[in-house]
């Protein structure tokens, strides 16, 4: 009895042994995977939402100027996810609809229409670097987190505005990215992104983007109200602030279609 | 009961697709042309202004909708260029897998930029524009099924909109003028004639394929010399046609290559045509925000001389060289060189720029030379011009 008693610390003393050195065997870039995944996993089962939002455009003179529009997203399983934009300022591109279907590592299909001549025209996507409405977002900044998207490798563990954060570096898998490196801090509570760090083809920081008033939907799924980007080189910035956000809205794939897009309204 | 009013005014409030919006496009245009008109009243300048304001009211969760697009051009020196037209007025039901519409609208079809073979559903609104992309109302029934294998559409055309002209003081004409007020028409029916079209647009993998079909009345007139009193005119001709066309888009990598191509058979004439080419798009160039597309597009018609097109095998080469500033600053240039006839080119220019988040600049210009008397260029030689527009948007 005693011996068995004794016998019992002894065991899980080994078995926590065996676990820290597995731990400790586990590899940067396995544990980068593995945090990625979790992030991924934490955030699926959204279906759909609908958004109101405007683009915040800043030069480096720090001029200003907004840009609203409407966003429908839909939830594409073990793929990027599928959107249609809706332009409502400025007023000359007012009706202006944009539909993406993203992929992970593959071109996305990205169709633009144009309703003064009712016509939708096909955009050739291979490059996803492009800014996004003359901002400093790219398309691919603002397409859905895809685990195959990157490689990861897991950095350090660091404190971002109080907050116990992984530091992960991303390298992307696409093979037309504008990046080579992206650095992104998550905290370690919901796995929300808090900063990203660009690093351009020559690998010098270009843009940092960062997360603000991050609410919580459907109990589970959390979007930030504002992200606001820097870019380093140009000195010019963007905020994407999010007014209104709905989920399971009830979308599906039939609204986004040609079909849909042409009577996008 | 304040309590749930508000919910319903918040819930009211973030239903993301209006019900009701209205939109103004408005401009005003200055013109001037290089060289002295061919004949005596045209003038070396023109003044014009036009508003087209859009009212769209959606209802039934967005099921149904109706949008009203007035068109309204004053115009200093053309009397025939001062006209107004219903661009839309269009009744919208969208079902399951199914839309319905009816009223006026504009349809647009096909895939390639420097003309549209395929697009023959509007009648071109000439006086607006040379280039043929202005399009005038059509009455139209439309019903289209919505499904995974692509999108099959039919038409009913219950009614003719007859091309513009411009009038004697106008520019871009014919030496006589177009007697629009005494058109002619093959069938009896005239203007009232009820056309048909068929359209199927789908995919196949990365590639886009749009299959049409259309018989009733063509919208390109053939122009007849006649007299109207003392006066030799010409009057527009307008014969029924059926027209099968094909167009198509693919995209490998940063590259679209587009085929439009067409088979139309008329009481005079039965021929092909066709416009096919690639747009190759590179973006960030000289280490800045700026795309550059460049693209090039071969036309071809097989009634050759006889073909009231501009592109009977002639090659155009463009590029569009986008800023993505702020301002939305944008370049196109194009030059159409016609391959049997080293003389005949012509080329143009569009650029554009917003000033704020409802005024914009707009600069046109085309250029034409043409030597031989057989080739439609011929009449635009002394037409070239710029324009300068300042639009308002609301």
């Amino acid at each position: 009895m005693i011996r068995i008693r004794s016998f019992k610390p002894l065991f899980s003393a080994l078995l926590s042994l065996l676990l820290v050195v597995q731990v400790q065997a586990q590899t940067a870039e396995e544990k980068g995977l593995a945090i990625a995944k979790e992030r991924k996993q934490r955030d699926l089962g959204w279906q759909d939402n609908q958004a109101e939002a405007s683009m915040i455009l800043r030069t480096a003179s720090r001029q200003e100027i907004e840009r609203r529009m409407r966003l429908l997203t839909l939830e594409v399983k073990d793929d990027g996810d599928k959107g249609l934009t809706i332009f409502d300022q400025p007023a000359d591109v007012k009706g202006t609809a944009f539909l993406n279907y993203s992929h992970a590592i593959e071109p996305d299909e990205q169709w633009m229409y144009l309703p003064a001549l009712k016509r939708v025209k096909r955009i050739a996507s291979k490059n996803k670097s492009g800014p996004f409405m003359g901002s400093e977002f790219a398309f691919e900044d603002l397409s859905s987190f895809e685990v195959e998207k990157f490689s990861y490798k897991y950095l350090r563990d660091e404190q971002y505005e109080g907050m116990d954060c992984f530091v992960i570096e991303q390298q992307p898998a696409y093979e037309h990215s504008g990046y080579t490196k992206l650095i992104t801090w998550l905290d370690k509570e919901h796995y929300r992104a808090q900063k990203v760090e660009f690093y351009d083809r020559k690998d010098s920081l270009l843009k940092t983007l960062t997360m603000h008033d991050y609410q919580l939907y459907l109990d589970k799924y959390w979007r930030p109200m504002k992200l606001s980007m820097k870019n380093h080189q140009t000195r010019k910035s963007t905020d994407l602030i999010t007014h209104e956000l709905q989920f399971r809205t009830g979308l599906s794939e039939s609204d986004f279609s040609q079909a849909a897009l042409k009577r996008a309204k | 009961m304040k309590t749930s009013l508000l919910t319903l005014g918040v819930l009211l409030a973030g239903s993301v697709m209006a019900d009701t919006q209205t939109n103004i496009r408005s401009a005003i245009e200055q013109r001037f042309y290089f060289q002295d008109g061919l004949y005596p009243k045209q003038h070396d300048s023109d003044l014009s202004v036009f508003i087209e304001p859009e009212f769209y009211h959606s209802w039934n969760d967005g099921a149904d909708s109706v949008n009203f697009k007035p068109f309204f051009r004053y115009d200093s020196r053309d009397s025939e260029r001062t006209h107004m037209d219903v661009r839309e007025l269009m009744w919208l039901h969208v079902g399951d897998a199914w839309e319905l519409r009816a009223g006026i609208g504009k349809v647009f079809w096909g895939q390639t930029e420097s003309q549209h073979l395929v697009d023959v559903i509007n009648q071109t609104d000439f006086v607006e524009a040379i280039d043929g992309e202005e399009k005038l109302g059509q009455p139209m029934v439309q019903f289209s099924w919505v499904q995974d294998w692509g999108t099959l559409s039919v038409f009913a055309l219950p009614y003719f909109r007859e091309r513009t002209f411009s009038g004697v003081e106008g520019r871009f004409r014919t030496p006589l003028r177009v007697d629009t007020d005494n058109p002619l028409y093959q069938s009896d029916d005239e203007q009232e004639h009820l056309d048909w079209a068929f359209r199927y647009m789908g995919y196949l993998g990365d590639t886009e394929i749009g299959l049409s079909w259309f018989d009733g009345t063509n919208r390109e007139p053939v122009l007849l010399p006649a007299m109207q009193g003392d006066e030799a005119v010409l009057r527009p001709y307008y014969g029924q046609m059926q027209q099968v066309g094909l167009d198509m888009l693919t995209v490998v990598g940063a590259t679209l290559y587009k085929l439009e191509a067409i088979h139309r058979k008329t009481d005079q004439d039965n021929f092909y045509a066709l416009t096919a080419g690639l747009e190759h798009t590179k973006v960030g160039v000289f280490n800045t925000a700026y795309d550059i597309g460049w693209l090039m597009e071969y036309q071809y018609d097989e009634r050759d001389e006889l073909a009231t097109s501009l592109g009977q095998n002639d090659l155009m080469v463009g590029t569009r060289l986008v800023f993505n500033d702020i301002r939305g600053t944008e370049i196109l240039i194009a030059y159409i060189q016609d391959l049997d006839d080293s003389s005949g080119h012509s080329g143009y220019i569009e650029a554009s720029s917003r000033i704020n988040d409802n005024w914009k600049w707009r600069v046109d210009g085309w250029f034409f030379s043409a030597d031989t008397p057989s080739d439609p260029a011929y009449l635009l030689r002394r037409d070239d011009y710029v324009q300068l527009s300042l639009e308002y948007y609301f």
